[in-house]
């Protein structure tokens, strides 16, 4: 129990790392052993996530933080895990949104394409070692892991389309790769290390003549980040890319954006927070700028979309413009609010693309379409009304769960009350607006963050109408429990943020508090490693 | 040497830009090889140029100026592997792509 509880900070990555190479010994015929072994990993990667979360919250502890030195070699030296509370809640994110796709997978998706059950370890692996990294060059593999898995499984099933989009998706993440070396490179240039809480100790003593060095390397390496965060411009590949995705990867993919907007969160008040000398504040009004710019950008998408699959992928641009706009004002408040918008629109955003892809079951392919020129031109008004009367008689029962999923799906999303996407909104709003004096642009991006709602409401709402209240499929295919539990519980889970809202709220604010005070994870990752080395 | 190596990585970078903007998925291929070429002697660059000096240490030696900085080489070498990797993976998807969409153009059809 000892050893388990010390190297807790390695397990979320060791973990899907073994059992994605586990599972390559075995064939893809050997679907229910497959189904065992992965099922059997991802919880227990889960309930790692869950005793991680509570050893960083133990407010009894000594340090908020836990370290893991790789190699045994002290900070700054050899490459550490850092385990705060920001990770922490990453890590236990990707644990639940990852368990929910793989058991919505178990109903048929895991089965359309080779070595399904290893890429998803593999991705959970590429995902956890990002968030627990305190090593530039190291986030960069641990970038690339997740990279190279999500390439296999964005391609998963096949397809003219996946293909097409696939390729577009990883022509422009192998050119941020580079854009990623460059900036590492330019910032160790500069500042002779990679160890992020060493990075922050010398960013202040950085000479005046390599200052401009120095924050072209951060910039570049922010491109990099901004292009997984899905930030207009560079965001182009996200919809199409998500919408061709198989239904439950694509609702794992919503957490590779929110990977895009840690590495920002994380380097920014790091080595540009407040005690970073010249350079502190770098990048924020750009961040601002551009995260109010794929706010618009995703909203007026998810208005223009017809297809239910490319909205959810607009709705995850809106969720990180909104986040990467939270980043740029840098203030505790609003980071500690962006933190709960985070995991709230990260649950119902994958909650939604399990939803659409069980909605396709019952839609018939130009139903809306067909009425609405129904609707404009009058014609045969009355043989259409009889023929839906005819049709939809009885709804069948996982019909109604499925609008009523929906339903939560776009109250969470559009951020109306009672549930947590309106606490997260609200937390956002007050925080903006609780300064003396409200900038111009403050009031610019409380705008957008209200039209987004408004905008997703009315997307989601003719979404809503264009599928429940239209003629559907005589006998829609059966949906099996296993495909409607993911969402539930994610909806569950939604809920339940909003009444424990106090409790989760205070966690944030920690969190935001530790990562705006950047001193002492500087302080205890380079002496703890050094502590225990002796 | 400094003239030679900065040549090298703006003519690499710059041909690879252009190629990657190219609509045809084999230049884009070649694009991103030579792109990922540049970042790799550009982060070689980073450790400072030194010759006849090695990255390894030696007892015998002390004096750590007659060292160059081991840490860009591991990069590089790490880059190189992983690069390889992701371009061999490109390399797939580009043939699937040209066997269901029967062209070579990035967007799967002509013009």
């Amino acid at each position: 129990m000892r050893l388990l509880f010390d190297n807790l900070v390695i397990l979320p990555i060791l973990l899907p790392l073994v059992t994605g190479a586990l599972l390559l010994f075995f064939p893809d015929r050997a679907r229910r052993l497959k189904i065992v072994i992965n099922t059997l990993a991802t919880t227990l990667l889960l309930t790692v996530g869950v005793l991680l979360l509570i050893r960083v919250n133990d407010p009894t502890a000594p340090a908020s933080l836990t370290t893991y030195r790789l190699g045994d070699w002290p900070a700054p030296f050899g490459i550490v895990l850092v385990a705060d509370r920001l990770s922490a809640l990453m890590v236990l994110l990707t644990g639940i949104v990852g368990i929910c796709a793989m058991m919505h997978s178990f109903a048929r998706w895991h089965a359309n394409g080779p070595s399904f059950h290893s890429l998803f370890q593999f991705l959970l692996m590429g995902l956890n070692g990002a968030f627990l990294t305190g090593d530039l060059f190291n986030l960069f593999v641990f970038f690339e892991v997740l990279l190279a898995a999500s390439y296999g499984l964005a391609l998963h099933g096949s397809g003219e389309a996946r293909v097409k989009s696939g390729l577009h998706y990883i022509a422009i993440n192998l050119a941020a790769s580079a854009l990623f070396l460059i900036g590492a490179a330019l910032i160790y240039g500069v500042t002779g290390t990679l160890n992020l809480a060493d990075l922050a100790v010398r960013v202040p003593l950085v000479a005046a003549e390599d200052r401009g060095l120095l924050e072209a390397g951060a910039g570049i390496l922010g491109v990099a980040f901004l292009v997984k965060a899905a930030m207009w411009p560079l965001g182009f590949w996200l919809p199409s890319t998500y919408a061709a995705a198989a239904a439950p990867i694509a609702a794992l993919f919503t957490i590779m954006t929110k990977v895009g907007v840690y590495a920002i969160l994380r380097i920014s008040t790091l080595a540009f927070g407040v005690d970073a000398g010249a350079s502190a504040g770098f990048g924020h009004t750009f961040l601002l700028g551009a995260g109010m710019a794929s706010l618009a950008f995703g909203s007026v998408g998810m208005l223009a979309s017809r297809s239910p699959g490319r909205m959810a992928g607009y709705c995850v641009l809106v969720s990180s413009g909104t986040l990467l706009a939270a980043v740029g004002f840098s203030t505790e408040g609003v980071t500690s609010a962006a933190l709960f918008y985070l995991v709230s629109s990260t649950f119902a955003a994958s909650a939604f693309f399990l939803v659409v892809d069980l909605l396709d079951r019952v839609r018939i392919e130009g139903a809306d379409v067909q009425t609405v020129t129904v609707e404009d031109f009058d014609d045969d008004e009355e043989d259409a009304e009889e023929e839906i009367e005819e049709i939809s008689v009885e709804i069948p029962g996982a019909l109604a769960v499925l609008s009523v999923c929906f339903g939560i799906c776009m109250l969470l999303i559009a951020g109306m009350p009672p549930l947590s996407g309106f606490v997260a909104k609200f937390a956002l709003l007050s925080a903006l607006l609780t300064p003396e004096t409200v900038p111009t642009s403050t009031w610019w991006f409380v705008g957008l963050v209200l039209f987004s709602g408004f905008g997703a409401l009315i997307a989601l709402t003719r979404t809503g109408i264009n599928t429940f209240w239209m003629p559907m499929a005589d006998k829609p295919a059966p949906v099996k429990v296993i495909e409607i539990a993911p969402v539930v519980i994610l909806i569950t889970l939604a809920i339940t943020m909003t009444i424990m809202a106090g409790p989760v709220m205070n966690y944030m604010t920690t969190a935001a508090a530790e990562l705006h005070a950047p001193t002492s994870y500087v302080a205890e990752v380079l002496t703890q490693s050094v502590e225990v080395a002796r | 040497m400094e003239l030679i190596l900065s040549l090298a990585i703006g003519v690499l970078g710059t041909c690879g830009v252009w190629l990657i903007l190219r609509p045809r998925t084999f230049q884009v291929i070649i694009g991103l090889s030579l792109l990922s070429y540049a970042v790799n002697l550009f982060i070689f660059g980073m450790g400072r140029l030194r010759v006849n000096a090695a990255p390894v240490l030696d007892k015998a030696v002390t004096d750590t100026s007659s060292y160059t900085d081991p840490v860009p080489q591991s990069l590089v070498l790490t880059a190189i592997v992983i690069g390889f990797a992701t371009t061999a993976l490109f390399l797939v998807v580009l043939l699937a792509a040209r066997g269901l969409t029967g062209t070579d153009h990035v967007n799967g059809k002509e013009d």
